[in-house]
This record gives structure tokens, sequence and C-alpha cells, in this order.
């Protein structure tokens, strides 16, 4: 029995027709069409389907789109200002946090539920919290580095 | 991983309807539903090919008073079962006076998996492993139950009966869990420590929980201890109690306390440990939460989550 739902993604309200069982992840990629998600391990390991659902961090892998019904989504594409780049975005490109690029989004998305949660986290709170977003090129460093810069930058500017 | 022949249940058979009340879960469930919340592990379950996803499922995640940590009448906390372990980790009362709880959901799977997964499904997967089960229990956890025939409350140590099995009727649903009042007599610190091979997205290999109270000469007048990932349910330690009252809750006390819990435990070997060292962990891990315990008893400030910071100890 299909379930009939509206997903907001990224601001834009998506009615849609899916099985029960279709993951948030598919059902994004698949019927919205927005195919920055990545899916890694589809096992809630890797991090890289990563999306914000009302703001909470959520890998979207392991979650039942039907639940999301209602629910504002943001995904990696949501993230910048049409071809603006959000800080993180920029600073991850600067400071060598893209290698690959394949956990990239979920990592975007992972940070900026830190940055929401945490505006000054320690370095330690950093490594924490990607640490639910498996990078198998960089090292983390550039990355945990380029998170750290943001989170600056913000503090600097008040 | 992907295991898609494990959720070959028929497209047209599978159901879903969200629930905004008890009442409609309950019925649902009553048809034959089952609840999802956060779905971290049912959901993750069904990838794993441990179980294929139930075909009619009920969402219970958007129920209204289900996600509140409130003072009970008889002084102690009533944790909804759709409160966060992100939730459990940050709130100023569990923090203050059930720290041991604080440290378990502070390490439950990654922030993402704490965001979401809840501590009703955490309590009714019914895992042996599960972080937050010794310290709920050391605690006096009491799981409220709402039925078809209404509501009915058992202590946890009476709802796990095994890995993924509890006294819970499938028309069940967990509502709450319920903590006792902190002790009133003494000063009293909890802890949970695991052994853990990284700090986040990890299972327990051994875990211990621990309720310590200290009389005013700083004598030990009250003990709980339970152990985690060292049986079918995770359940406490008499014996262990019984080596902690009357003494001065040193290392000694709690390398006593940690002996009994490794005499107690009937650990299985598995890809994460084998049962002899699990044993041997035992000791060590109970030892340290206990003296993690009475660190935060004597006033003490031990970071959460204590695991990261007993090595050594």
């Amino acid at each position: 029995m299909a379930v009939d739902i509206t997903l907001s993604v990224n601001g834009v309200p998506y009615p849609l027709t899916v099985d029960p069982h279709a993951s948030l992840l598919h059902t994004v990629r698949g019927d919205v069409g927005l195919t920055g998600s990545k899916e890694g391990c589809d096992d809630s390991e890797c991090g890289a389907c990563m999306m914000l659902v009302d703001g909470r961090p959520v890998n979207s892998c392991s979650y039942l789109a039907v639940q999301a019904d209602g629910s504002d989504v943001t995904t990696v594409e949501g993230l910048s200002d049409g071809e603006t780049l959000a800080p993180l975005q920029e600073a991850f490109l600067t400071r060598g946090g893209v290698q690959c690029g394949f956990c990239t989004p979920g990592m975007l998305v992972s940070a900026t539920a830190l940055l929401d949660r945490s505006p000054n986290p320690s370095e330690d709170e950093i490594r924490t919290a990607v640490s639910g977003n498996l990078c198998r090129c960089t090292g983390y460093d550039g990355i945990v580095k380029a998170i750290a810069a943001v989170a600056a930058e913000r503090a600097a500017q008040g | 991983m992907s295991t898609a022949t494990s959720m070959t249940t028929s497209a047209s058979s599978r159901t879903y309807v969200e629930a905004r009340d008890v009442a409609t879960a309950v019925a649902a469930m009553s048809a034959g539903a089952r609840p999802i919340a956060g779905g971290t592990d049912l959901v993750v379950g069904a990838r794993h090919g441990k179980a294929p996803l139930p075909a009619a499922l009920v969402g219970i995640h958007r129920i209204p008073g289900l996600a509140d940590v409130a003072p009970t009448d008889g002084g102690g906390l009533r944790l909804g079962a759709l409160v966060t372990h992100a939730t459990l980790m940050a709130d100023p009362t569990v923090l203050a006076s059930y720290p041991g709880l604080a440290d378990a959901s502070a390490i439950v799977g990654s922030h993402a998996t704490r965001a979401n997964g809840t501590l009703g499904g955490n309590v009714m997967n019914s895992s042996p492993a599960m972080d937050t089960g010794a310290p709920l229990l050391c605690h006096g956890g009491v799981a409220v139950l709402v039925g078809p025939a209404g509501e009915r409350r058992v202590a946890l140590a009476d709802l796990w009966t095994g890995p993924g099995r509890s006294t819970a009727a499938p028309d069940e649903l967990l509502v709450a869990v319920e903590l006792d009042a902190p002790p009133a007599d003494g000063a009293s610190g909890s802890s949970y420590v695991r052994l853990q091979y990284r700090r986040q997205m990890e299972i327990a290999i051994v875990g211990a929980g621990a309720v310590v109270t200290l009389g005013a000469d700083g004598t030990v007048t009250g003990a709980k201890v339970a152990i985690t990932a060292l049986a079918p349910v995770i359940h406490r330690v008499a014996e262990a109690e019984a080596a902690l009252v009357g003494t001065d809750g040193g290392f000694e006390a709690a390398k006593a306390a940690g002996a009994a819990a490794a005499a107690a435990a009937r650990p299985i070997s598995d890809v994460r440990g084998s049962a002899d060292y699990r044993r041997a962990m035992a000791a060590v891990i109970t030892r340290r939460a206990v003296l993690t315990a009475v660190r935060r008893a004597r006033g003490e400030s031990v970071p959460v989550p204590a695991s990261d910071t007993t090595f050594g100890s």
C-alpha cells in the first residue's frame, strides 16, 4: 500500500507517493532527484547519507521516508545559497577537507548539525561529531581544521 | 552489506499509519503493527538481515507528551519513551542526579543515532549490550506499558528475558521509564563505563553501571551494580553490591566488587571479544564504574561520558 506524503526538501515541498519501506535516502535521490546525498553502507555506519530532518542529523538510509512526512529536510544541496557556497563548504575546499568527495555531503551536513548545536566546539567535540562519518581519504585533519576555522570565523564576527 | 533479500515483504502488503495518540498506536499494534520511532534499531536491523522490516508499521514518533522528562510524585524521574539519547545526555536533572544514564546516552552510536534513537526503542530492543540498561537498572527503572487492557508497570529486571526478548506483549506500547528518587540518606553518585575499541559508533564489549551512596563519614551505605554484555540480559550483581556496603569505597573495595561481577558473568564469545576476555574485563570495567560513582558521590567532577576518562584506574 503506497502512502502519500509531502517532504519539504531544502525549502521546496514535494508531494510524493512512497512505499512504506522506502528509505528517506532513496526517496530523495530517486523521487526528488537530489543525488548529493550518497549511499555508502546502507547501514547507519558511514554517514554518507546524512541529512537534517527538522534540524536533527539523520542517517537517511535507515530512516523511512514516511516518517519524514511534513518534516523539513535539508540535504547538502540546501547548504549553499544558490551558487554561493556555505562557509563550511568553502573551508572544506581551502583546507583539504575534500579528496574523493564521497563522504563530503554527509560530512558537511554532520558539521552543520554540530555547529548549530555547539557554535564553538573543541577539537575533541569536532572529532566526536564526525566519528559517524567515515572518510578514507583525508585522514580527517583537513576536515577537522575546516570545521574549527568556520567556528572561529563565526566567533570573530560575533 | 546491503541485504535486499531480507526485506522482501510484498510491497502491496506493507502498511504504515502515523499515530498521534497512544490509543491509536495500541489499536494498530493489536492489529499486528509494530511501532517505529527513531528506527535506529528496527530499520538498521532489517538492513543487517537480522529481521525483515515488519509489513505493518505504526509511526509513534509524533505522539505528544512521550518525549518529556518530568519529575514523579515520589521524587523520581519519568522519562517518556520518545526521549532521545541526545536529550538524556544534556538534561540538567539527568546530569545532576542520574549521571550514569548520561554517561551511557552520550556514547550510543554517533550524534545522528543519538538525535533519533529513543530510550523506548533502546529498552524494548532488549539488547544485552545496550548502554542505557545498566544505569536504568541501578536507578530502579520501571517500564510503563500500555496495552488494550490498560496500563501496567514492570520493573526492568522483570521485563528483559533475553536478547531481543521481553515479557511485554506484542500489543503493549512502552510509554515511559520511571526512575527512583536519588537516595536521600546520603551523598550518592552514579556511573556507566564500557570497554570500547573506539569512542563512538561502538557497541559495548563489556559494560558496568553503579550507584553508590556514602554516609556522613564516607562509608558506603548503599550500592547498586549492574553488568552489560556479560549475560543474556543486563542484570544487577548482589555479590558486588554486598562487597561494597560498609567499606570506604576505595580501590580494594572496588576491586572486590569487580571480582564479584566477573564471577557472576556468563559471557559469550563473538566478533567483539572472547568469553574469557570479557570475564577478565568484567572485573576491570566494574571496578572503574564503582570508583567513578564513588568519586561523584564525594562531589568530585567526572566528565560525561565517564568511559573516556577512566583508563588506568
